[in-house]
């Protein structure tokens, strides 16, 4: 226990652990463009990644047997190590190190995640409400982007919430192979045995993380109207 | 170049690579389920200690993996147990959230019918509780398990040792076939662990329940 204390105490009392005059010197060339990089990293990944699985989920919840097969790919793809697949990706001929690899593996791991939610999303309409809309005239068509995809949203947009948050933390190992972000303060600190840049990246990137988490939270509830209803 | 692969993985250091990597693995996933599942089962009837596990779950899940691994360096200093210190809390938030909400799901009626049957509180969990939750704490664990995996290959940025120094190795020496030899191996070793604790997962299923599972669909 007295370990502990001494440590917190070397924590507390280390000047060289946070250097608040290295942060003011160097916050607009080095930390901000590196947090702004990192949201351009995310964002761009997750917005390909719903351009592919929208399409492919909607397809695995009207033709069934491919939802199998689409998890299993997906599923495989997830569970390979960020640091291995950025590894792989590279030794691709004609992949250079940079960006471009970074967003195909963050890609890659969103698909798993939002998939499954749309293919959720979709199964939790109720059969009676299609029924009802193919009552009314409308076409398959129309049932998907009036009916269904609208009360499918809020489980889509939950994928999405998981899915961000698990590729603004993964995102900061794409700084390895020079995919820029806030991993870049984190490799450059280790390397430079220089705590602050380490905090720095650290923080900034849970702090990016739980900010997009509430952002999608809110948009998760103000898509859920009737829930809000019944609520009051 | 697949030769050239296949030749890394005869290398001396190979073993011990690999070794260093599943140790530093199993050793963090067992600390956590060993700090995990006492506290999940001393907070199962507490309302605080449901909301204190789902926000350190949640808090844990914004904290990229890399961030612990590279504080863990200012703090612990350098080596295979500072390491082993963040990989085990990486893994369990995943174990205490699942373990909690199982836990809390099982449903009234069921502790209620247990309880007329005259089960003790420590029958009701070990006969009731736990087994019906089981699947859920299962999950709890292979996903933890993955993710651990996947974050020890990270622990050659600390001095951690693992399957992580081939991949580094190859890519600031400009050896490809050292680098797909790390990731290969690191990829199928993180493949092996989710088919494996999907097996485990299926296994600790209890029959009834399964029965139930294939009714509901």
């Amino acid at each position: 226990m007295s370990d502990l204390a001494l440590l917190l105490q070397d924590v507390l009392e280390e000047p060289q652990l946070i250097d608040w005059e290295w942060i003011g010197e160097n916050f607009w060339e080095d930390i901000v463009p590196a947090f702004q990089g990192h949201i351009f990293l995310s964002f761009v990944s997750v917005a390909v990644a719903l351009v592919i699985a929208l399409p492919v989920g909607v397809f695995s919840a009207r033709y069934r047997k491919a939802y199998p097969p689409v998890t299993f790919v997906t599923g495989i793809l997830y569970s390979i190590p960020s640091l291995a697949l950025f590894a792989i990706l590279i030794s691709i001929p004609g992949v250079a190190i940079g960006p471009a690899p970074v967003i195909i593996a963050l890609v890659a791991y969103s698909l798993l995640i939002l998939i499954r939610n749309t293919v959720a999303g979709l199964d939790s309409v109720p059969p009676e409400t299609i029924d009802a809309a193919r009552g009314m005239g409308l076409t398959n068509r129309q049932i998907l982007f009036r009916v269904e995809l609208p009360l499918a949203l809020p489980v889509i947009v939950a994928g999405i919430r998981i899915a961000t948050v698990t590729i603004i933390g993964i995102a900061t190992i794409g700084a390895y192979i020079n995919g820029g972000g806030l991993g870049q303060l984190i490799f450059d600190g280790i390397s430079r045995q220089f705590p602050t840049m380490i905090i720095a990246g650290a923080v900034l990137a849970t702090v990016l993380a739980i900010i997009a988490d509430l952002l999608l939270l809110a948009l998760e509830r103000y898509l859920r109207p009737w829930a809000r209803a019944r609520r009051t | 170049m697949l030769l050239r692969i296949l030749e890394v993985y005869t290398r001396p250091d190979f073993p011990e690579k690999l070794r260093q990597h599943v140790l530093l693995s199993l050793a963090a996933l067992l600390v956590a389920i060993a700090i995990a599942l006492p506290v999940a089962l001393m907070i199962r009837n507490t309302r605080l200690g449901a909301a204190i596990a789902i926000n350190i779950g949640n808090v844990g899940r914004a904290v990229p993996s890399l961030a612990i691994l590279a504080l863990a360096l200012p703090l612990l200093g350098i080596g295979f147990a500072s390491a082993l210190v963040a990989l085990t809390a990486l893994a369990i938030p995943p174990i205490l959230i699942n373990a909690s909400t199982g836990l809390r799901e099982v449903s009234k009626d069921v502790i209620d019918a247990a309880r007329g049957m005259g089960l003790s509180g420590g029958q009701i969990l070990s006969r009731i509780q736990v087994p019906i939750a089981a699947p859920v704490i299962f999950a709890g664990i292979r996903t933890s398990a993955v993710q651990t995996v996947a974050s020890a290959t990270l622990a050659t940025f600390i001095g951690g040792g693992g399957l992580g120094d081939l991949i580094v190795e190859g890519y600031s020496r400009r050896g490809p076939e050292i680098l797909l030899a790390g990731a290969i191996a690191v990829a199928i070793l993180a493949i092996i662990t989710e088919v494996g604790f999907g097996a485990l997962e299926r296994a600790f299923t209890p029959k009834g329940l399964k029965i139930a599972q294939k009714r509901g669909k």
